[in-house]
């Protein structure tokens, strides 16, 4: 396992000191990621993902419960962790402001003492991946967001880290450098070097990127499953999208339809279903002359949103 | 591979420094600012002298001696740790969670964050008073005592540098620490550059038990005139200012590294 964590814990005090409270951020996470796993690692606003994540990088010093990522306990062996993870945080730069994007990696190389060959390779390839040769000379703070987010992702990967840690690297983003970013992590996963663990509200980003969610609410773990099963398990059914060529009643009783909702005076009709769509399509068309048909996806945000509005669990 | 070896921190300072001297005449007139500023406090003694002739038992040639070592140590502190005062800052933004995330300590990466070469103007002034008092203070000048010269103003920037440590770690606790800390960095300037002489009891005993500002420029500047502590401390607290700076780096280290075990980030 590239990260255990039992029980983990952490509480905050706040409020005026005379009347300081001790707010649990997050109350009980117990996880485990296998190397090379993409995890989205999901919840509401407050929900303690960035302490987690803040506790699983040596940041924070856990209150409650254990934690060990590379097999290193993160706050006590911090700096060796350092240099066997990534950590890319959407809203807070890693790079130097005032140096030009090449010369803050090469500060980066050396603080992680990544030897030079190997670090011009990685640097080459990202530049490439990330289409980045245009801004390699421009100071870090005049890059658009989506150029430093590329440089941020770099920097965390130029020294091979076995574990890669995005803390809503999509935020702000428009959607072509969502694109590429996505693309970009999608691949790098995918060559099994490196683990991916992600938080993000941007559902997208998951989809893309990860076969396994962690949804936590109120510092709590909701549910921690692969994304295709949780798809069936509370996202609901798939709809069969049909266009008529000519009205029609509603298309009751066909096998698997479990609700029909008809539009446009029954040229078009929505039959939500289970099971297998080409059986479908087959038994629609020998009811009515079918023009278009479309298949919606239960999408994530369906299923989070479910998730989100049941009440946690005591 | 030379450039992987040599050490990280150089190269930090470096590229801090090439940015600074990127706009040479505004790094000039910054230099020139400093080298002022410091210089006014000297006129103030001087000026005090116009009206008396001796300030805590001690006449003007003695007292800019003082005055040339702590400015000197001050320059030198405000140079290579100066930047802790940014602490408070780095809390509140969160900043200090990617120094936290790199595999290197945190309170180094702090200081070398910002090296601002400006501050060379005090180090500078320092200077330029000390060997002024120096050459005219009728010192007996023995080996021992140039030694003495030539590590007091370092030894006294590493006493200032861990008081600075000490007192900004304080951020870790207080949401604002930046006033307390504030009012104790340029407060040991001001008191460690006149002879604790002139403070009342309690104010003396702070400076050499608690916060040693007293071993900055008091007693080094004792030892070096070869003159008996008029209020009676043994002679060999004259000499214990190099001991004196390891106790307070081994305590800022200790207050440090519990602030930072405290730290709870911004939670965002």
């Amino acid at each position: 396992m590239i990260i255990r964590t039992e029980g983990l814990g952490r509480d905050f005090l706040v409020g005026p000191r005379l009347r300081r409270r001790r707010v649990s951020a997050v109350a009980d996470v117990t996880l485990d990621v296998a190397p090379g796993e993409a995890v989205g690692f999901l919840g509401p606003n407050g929900a303690g993902k960035s302490t987690t994540i803040k506790m699983l990088t040596g940041v924070l010093v856990p209150s409650a419960g254990r934690a060990q990522v590379c097999g290193l306990d993160p706050v006590r062996e911090r700096r060796a962790l350092a240099r066997r993870i990534g950590v890319v945080f959407g809203q807070r730069s890693q790079l130097w402001w005032d140096l030009p994007l090449a010369e803050s990696f090469a500060l980066h190389g050396a603080i992680h003492r990544v030897p030079a060959p190997r670090h011009r390779e990685r640097l080459d390839e990202c530049v490439e991946l990330l289409d980045m040769a245009g801004f390699l000379d421009t100071p870090v703070r005049q890059l658009s967001l989506g150029q430093r987010m590329r440089g941020e992702v770099t920097a965390a990967l130029l020294h091979s880290p076995e574990l890669l840690v995005l803390d809503e690297p999509t935020i702000g983003l428009d959607l072509a450098s969502k694109e590429r970013l996505r693309t970009f992590l999608s691949a790098v996963n995918a060559r099994g070097e490196v683990t991916l663990l992600l938080t993000t509200h941007d559902l997208p980003d998951v989809e893309r990127l990860c076969r396994r969610v962690v949804v936590i609410d109120r510092g709590r773990v909701l549910v921690d499953d692969e994304l295709a099963t949780l798809r069936r398990r509370f996202a609901g059914n798939r709809t069969l999208v049909v266009e008529l060529a000519e009205p029609a009643p509603p298309l009751l009783g066909l096998p698997g339809v479990v609700d029909v909702a008809v539009e446009a005076q029954g040229l078009r009709q929505r039959l939500a279903f289970t099971g297998n769509a080409a059986d479908l399509i087959a038994a629609v068309a020998r009811r009515a002359p079918v023009r278009d048909v479309g298949v919606d996806e239960p999408s994530i945000e369906d299923l989070v949103r479910t998730l989100y509005t049941r009440p946690a669990r005591a | 591979m030379a450039e992987v070896r040599r050490g990280i921190y150089p190269r930090i300072v470096a590229s801090r420094i090439r940015g600074q001297l990127a706009y040479p005449v505004s790094f000039a007139l910054d230099v020139l600012a400093q080298f002022i500023g410091q210089c006014v406090e000297l006129v103030v003694i001087v000026v005090v002298f116009t009206q008396v002739t001796s300030l805590g038992g001690f006449d003007q040639r003695e007292v800019v001696l003082m005055y040339g070592l702590a400015a000197t140590a001050f320059g030198l502190a405000d140079l290579a740790v100066g930047q802790i005062n940014e602490l408070p800052e780095y809390i509140r933004s969160g900043e200090l969670d990617v120094l936290l995330l790199r595999p290197l300590g945190a309170l180094p990466q702090l200081l070398s964050a910002d090296v601002s070469l400006k501050r060379l103007g005090r180090v500078a002034a320092g200077l330029a008073v000390l060997g002024w008092s120096l050459a005219g203070a009728g010192i007996t000048w023995t080996p021992v005592r140039v030694l003495l010269a030539v590590t007091a103003p370092a030894v006294g920037a590493v006493i200032l540098g861990a008081i600075w440590v000490a007192a900004n770690t304080v951020s870790f606790w207080l949401v604002d620490g930046r006033e307390v800390a504030s009012s104790v960095t340029y407060g040991s300037n001001f008191a460690t550059s006149y002879p604790i002489t002139i403070y009342g009891p309690w104010l003396r005993r702070i400076l050499c038990f608690a916060v040693p500002g007293a071993f900055v420029a008091y007693f080094p500047a004792l030892a070096l005139l070869g003159r008996a502590d008029p209020l009676g401390l043994p002679s060999a607290l004259q000499w214990s200012s190099p001991l004196v700076a390891l106790v307070a780096v081994a305590g800022a280290a200790l207050v440090w590294r519990t602030g930072v075990r405290h730290y709870q980030g911004t939670g965002s």
